[in-house]
Order: structure tokens, then sequence, then C-alpha cells
């Protein structure tokens, strides 16, 4: 099948290893990969903090960019939940029907990376090698707005030398929030104390998630107490055949 | 403090998802739960009018409050106007929201506190910082000081069981010598007029049986319209509040029975900005809230900023969408609660009625910006919105950022950051913007194949 790739603004400017990822992992599964350069952002950011406006012209040009997508997949969370949770809510209050019906057809074929893998194309094992230490947080978004459950969860469990370990308190959330982080530094670094905290507990050599702002945040933490725990993204680790790490 | 606060949050949290997963149909049961209230709401006015034909016909008085100020005059008039200068009053935060006691001892009527945790909160002069469990904040040794203080009690010990005994005895003499009572309610039945009040303690059923008058203050939402759709509420009250399976008191009267329990019976319908809320089509789902604090206990920023610091009566969750609503976005603090949740959405996944509560924090949030005049923050998330409209400018700002970063990078990442985002990095390193953006990166590897 043809996937249009959705990289969201954040992974392309900072982690462009989780797009090459995702790109060597769906083309390993046989499919043909597409990235449509005239995207950009989804708008999630302006349309949490409160600037809906705005974020209503970056709506409207989602869905111009990804009008012929077959299905598109992003390796976020919480941006596939703005677009298919949040745009048909910013096209309601807007009061444009069109644009409602576009952005539920668009939400219809949007998919996070692990619901993708699991329940689309239905693969569990994926290939990978990855002989380390592993422990998943379930971000916030993945987990209750997009209600992927264990799919990320199954696709680790099948990743050759990968030993998986439960994070305590996983579905707590890590204080990021966006703009939530910058807004109320004090509460998100309490809540993110507490996440590191776990994440260390666990004695894990790595953190991954669905989610690489969530991971910024966490690893942000893990890195100022040089805890010698990093982060990664799901995607790498699927991408990954244990050659290098 | 916030030990306090942390330990009750996750001990009720854990017990409320067993008491949850007891029930099969608990989706349902919050289905049917908000489907009642948005119908109701969606008739407000009509349910409110049978309630006041049928309290009426009960032999009940209705009076209809169009703000606090309204409500607070109401009340002190009817209790002075029975001849009385002391009430006693169950656990109520419509009352807590008018700021009732405060407004009665002003004229001259004293009040006392019959919840336990009132009580606490009343002796201490302090206000409340739990819907639930108001005085969450005070430890047992603060509550004997307190009690050694103001009601001269000798208590050698702080335990439970002797500082319960010691309000008991305090309270008991209330009971039987105050004339008039006030509570509030947490359901209303149109068809019939009754009305209901659920607690833990025992105390609001004394309230309501044995005083001579009876005033229940009522926030208008809280009408239902048959006696039937009582049932599905008294069973998500009780889990996603105390992670009880039942009230251990659930009191129900309608009117006045000659001979039998107050033979007054008034009933305050508080607006206060409610109708308001309902006009607002995204908003209007805030009044199908029953006040259970579920969205408090499973709220990560409630669990360390503590109840106090909405400001308001309402904490938490529900506070930061009903407090601004209320106010019309007026107050400046309430104008920033909004704010206060990294939208994680535990409470949207706790309530019982289905609260969207981040979507509505989402519009107020919107609704805030779009009245307040062009900040920092404003033109940050314009340019932020220039820049993504087309590609070529993003792509440009990230070079640019490449270049501006330089400084601030050690050992690949950034400790440290100017401006507004200092806060971010006072507490943690952000990674460096890497050499090539994915678009790079993907159209080298797009010429490669080509050449
Ligand atoms: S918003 Fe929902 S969870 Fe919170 S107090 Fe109201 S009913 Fe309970």
């Amino acid at each position: 099948m043809t996937i249009d790739l959705f990289l969201t603004c954040l992974n392309d400017a900072l982690f462009p290893r989780t797009g090459l990822a995702m790109v060597s992992l769906l083309e390993r599964l046989g499919h043909t990969v597409r990235f449509n350069e005239a995207q950009t952002c989804c708008g999630q950011m302006h349309f949490n903090t409160g600037y809906q406006p705005e974020a209503l012209t970056l709506v409207r040009k989602f869905v111009h960019d990804f009008r012929d997508a077959e299905v598109i997949v992003a390796p976020s969370g919480s941006c596939v939940a703005f677009v298919r949770d949040l745009y048909p809510k910013a096209a309601e209050w807007a009061g444009d029907e069109q644009l409602l019906d576009e952005v539920r057809r668009l939400g219809e074929r949007t998919f996070e990376l692990s619901e993708f893998l699991v329940n689309v194309l239905g693969v569990e094992d994926v290939g990978a090698a990855y002989p380390h230490r592993v422990t998943y947080h379930p971000t916030c978004h993945a987990a209750r707005l997009l209600r992927v459950g264990d799919a990320p969860l199954r696709l680790l469990r099948r990743v050759r030398g990968l030993q998986l370990v439960e994070l305590p308190a996983a579905e707590q959330c890590c204080g990021f929030g966006g703009t939530f982080s910058v807004k109320n530094p004090e509460t998100s670094t309490a809540m993110l104390a507490d996440k590191v905290q776990h994440v260390m507990d666990t004695g894990a050599e790595v953190c991954t998630a669905g989610d690489n702002s969530c991971l910024m945040h966490i690893g942000g933490g893990l890195s100022r107490l040089q805890s010698g725990t990093g982060v990664v993204h799901l995607a790498e680790i699927l991408a990954s055949t244990g050659a290098a790490s | 403090m916030r030990r306090n606060l942390r330990h009750a949050t996750t001990t009720i949290r854990e017990k409320r998802e067993r008491a949850v997963a007891e029930v099969p149909d608990w989706e349902r049961l919050r289905d049917r739960g908000a489907a009642i209230k948005d119908a109701t709401l969606s008739d407000l006015a009509e349910q409110l009018l049978t309630l006041e034909a049928s309290v009426t016909r009960a032999g009940g008085t209705v009076h209809w409050a169009r703000d606090a100020e309204e409500a607070r005059t109401i009340v002190a008039d009817l209790v002075q106007g029975h001849g009385s200068d002391e009430v006693i009053k169950v656990k109520s935060i419509a009352t807590d929201e008018i700021e009732l006691n405060a407004a009665l001892e002003q004229r001259g009527i004293h009040v006392t506190e019959t919840d336990l945790a009132e009580l606490i909160v009343q002796l201490a002069g302090d206000t409340p910082s739990h819907i639930l469990v108001p005085a969450i904040h005070k430890n047992r040794a603060e509550i004997r000081a307190l009690f050694q203080r103001t009601l001269g009690a000798e208590l050698d010990t702080d335990e439970p069981a002797r500082l319960a005994e010691v309000a008991r005895l305090y309270l008991r003499e209330k009971f039987l010598t105050t004339r008039v009572a006030v509570s509030g309610a947490n359901f209303a039945v149109a068809e019939s007029g009754t009305v209901c009040v659920v607690e833990s303690e025992g105390n609001g059923r004394m309230c309501v049986t044995l005083p001579e008058v009876l005033i229940t203050v009522m926030g208008i939402e809280k009408v239902l319209p048959r006696w039937a759709d009582i049932a599905p509420f008294l069973q998500l009250l009780p889990r996603s509040s105390t992670a009880e399976r039942m009230n251990p008191y659930t009191s129900f009267w309608s009117g006045v029975t000659p001979g039998d329990g107050p033979q007054a019976f008034h009933l305050v319908l508080l607006d206060a900005g409610r109708t308001d809320v309902l006009a607002d089509p995204v908003g209007r789902q805030t009044l199908r809230c029953i006040r259970c604090s579920a969205c408090l206990n499973v709220c990560p920023v409630y669990e360390r900023t503590g109840g106090h610091a909405y400001g308001s009566v309402y904490p938490g969750p529900i506070g930061a969408i009903l407090t601004p609503q209320l106010l019309h976005l007026e107050n400046d603090n309430a104008n920033t609660l909004p704010w206060a949740s990294s939208l994680c959405g535990a409470c949207y996944d706790a309530c019982p009625v289905k609260i969207n509560i981040p979507e509505v924090l989402i519009s107020l949030r919107g609704q805030v910006t779009a009245a307040k005049p062009l900040d920092v923050e404003g033109v940050a998330m314009k340019t932020a919105a220039w820049l993504f409209a087309e590609p070529h400018r993003f792509e440009g700002a990230i070079r640019l950022a490449r270049l501006g970063q330089g400084p601030l990078v050690k050992h690949g990442a950034i400790h440290a950051l100017p401006g507004l985002l200092g806060g971010w990095t006072g507490t943690r390193d952000l990674p460096a913007l890497p050499p090539k953006s994915f678009r790079e990166l993907w159209r080298d590897r797009v010429n490669g194949e080509q050449a």
C-alpha cells in the first residue's frame, strides 16, 4: 500500500531519525512511503493554547496537503489524536460543515504508527532486533484519545533481544502538555520528577514511547539528572535490526 | 500538605477503579447519566417550573435567586423571618459558592457546619481544599490542636475516633437546639418536588429532620425530570466519589409533612451564571457535573498544587472549567484556570457523566485568548502560524534556529534558554537541532535515487 508520512513539525525539525526509521520500517514491510513536502504542522499547539483562528488555517492546510492520501501514518499519538479527535471539533466550532465532512473522512485514514501496524496491517513481528532493556511509557493522547491499548507492547514483545520491563504508574502524565510545561514549569517539573524516578526505578537502558514530544520531556529530565537512561522513539526500535543502536 | 493530598488521592483513585470495575456496564451507565442530564438541560426552564409547582403543592416555597447576592439575602431574610439567629448546615458547595456563611454571620446569624470536615475548616477559619474531603490539607495533630483551642476539648490523643467523638458531642447539642437548618441538594425531582441529599456521616440527615425550618439552596442544574432518573446517579455518584457501592445516607423529602420533620421548607433556586453557561454549546456540558470529585482525584495537576491553588470553591479539573464560566471569564484568576492542565485527559476518563473537560478547557482558552490584547505569547503564536503556513518559511526558520542555537548548545543539548522558555530549561535539557531536518534528508534520498 502507499503510505503518506505525516511527520509532524517537531519530528521534522528535531527528530529526523524517527522519520528515517518510519521510512525504513514501512518499506521493509513492503509498502511505498510518500512524503509530501508541502506539509508542516497540524496546528495542535495553536489550538490547545487558545489560538483557534490560527489553528484553523493549519487544519485547512493539512486537509489540502493530505487530500490524495490513501492512508496517513504519523509517529505521534498526540498529533494523530488531534487530527482524528479535535479536527472535527475545530470544524464544528468554526461552523464549517464542508470542512467537518472532509476532516471526518480524513480522520478515518489517519493512524498512529503502532495502531497502524497492529490493527490495520495486522503485523506484530516487524522483524526487529534490539538487544536492550526497555521500558514503555504510554503517552496520554495515544492511550486515552486513540485507545491504542497494548498495540505498542505487542510490537515490542516481538522484538528480538529486547527485554521489556514494566513502568510503574505508567499511565500518569509526564507533565509535558505542550505549552503547559512552559506556562506552568513548576507543576510540570513536579510531574516529570515522578515520571523520571519511575523510569529510573525500572533499571531500563531505554525509555520508549510513540511520541517524541513526551520523550523529549522525559529525556530532558533524565539528561539533566545524568541518569544514563536514554529515550528512543518506538519507530526507531522497530526499525532497528540490531546491527547498531 | 502535598503528601496528605497525594496519599488520599492515590488511595481513593485505586478504590474507585475497583468499585467501577464491579459494574459490568459502567460505560453504559455513564452514557445514561450524561444523556439524562443533557436532556434535562435542554429543557431546563420547563423542568424548573414543574419543580416549582410540585414543591409548592407539597407545602414548600420556592425562591428564585439570579445571583449570589440575591441568594444570600433570601436565606438571611428567611432565617430572621423565622425569628432565629442561628443555623446548622449540611455540607453544601452551592452555599460555599455564594459565600453564605460570611453573609449570615454579618447579619448576626451564627452558622455551624455539621459535616465533620467542614466543621474543621470552619473552626480553623479556613477554606475547603477538596469538594469531598474539604479538610484534606489538615492532619490529625492539627485537628486536635484546633479542637482544644476552639471547642475547649481536653484531648490527650489525636486518635480519629476520639476526635470524631468530640465533634459529635458538640454537634449533638447543636442539632437539638437549633431551629433552622440550611442544606444543599444533590438532586431534585421535578415531577414530585422531591429533594435529595446524599452524605456519609448522617449529620445531614439530622439537619433535614430535626429543625423546624429547612432552607435548601440548589443550583438550577440539579433538577431531574422524573423519579426514575435518580437511579443511575445513585450508582454513579458514590462509586465515583467515595468508591462506595452506595451512599451511607441518602435523604429524600418533599415539601412538608404535618407533625413530621421541618414544618417549613424553602427551596432557593440559584442561577448565578448558570444560564449563561447553558448558552455556550461547548461549555454547557459542564452543568452535567454531579460534584463527585472523581476528576480531582485523578488529576496530576491538582495532586501537586492542592485545592487552594484554584482560588475557588470548585477546585481541580471541574473548577478549572466551571469557575471561569460562572464568573463570565471576567476574573483574572479564573481566566488563567483553563491553562492549569496538561490536557492528559484523565479527568474525562474518570467523569461519571462524561464531561469532556479537556475540550471545554480548550474552548475556554480560545475565548480568553480572543478577548485579550496581543501579548508576547500571541505574537509568537501568530508568527509560528505564519511560518507553518508555507513549507519554505518553516524550513527557513529551522535553518535560522540551527544557526542561532550555536552558543546555547553544549554536548549536543541545550541547558538554558532565555526569556519565556527559561522555566523549561530550569529543570530539563532540550535536544539541539540536528544538522539536517527530515525534509532535507528526504530530499537527499530522493536525489540520490535519481542520480
Ligand atoms: S466534572 Fe465529572 S468527575 Fe468532576 S466532579 Fe463533576 S461529575 Fe465528578
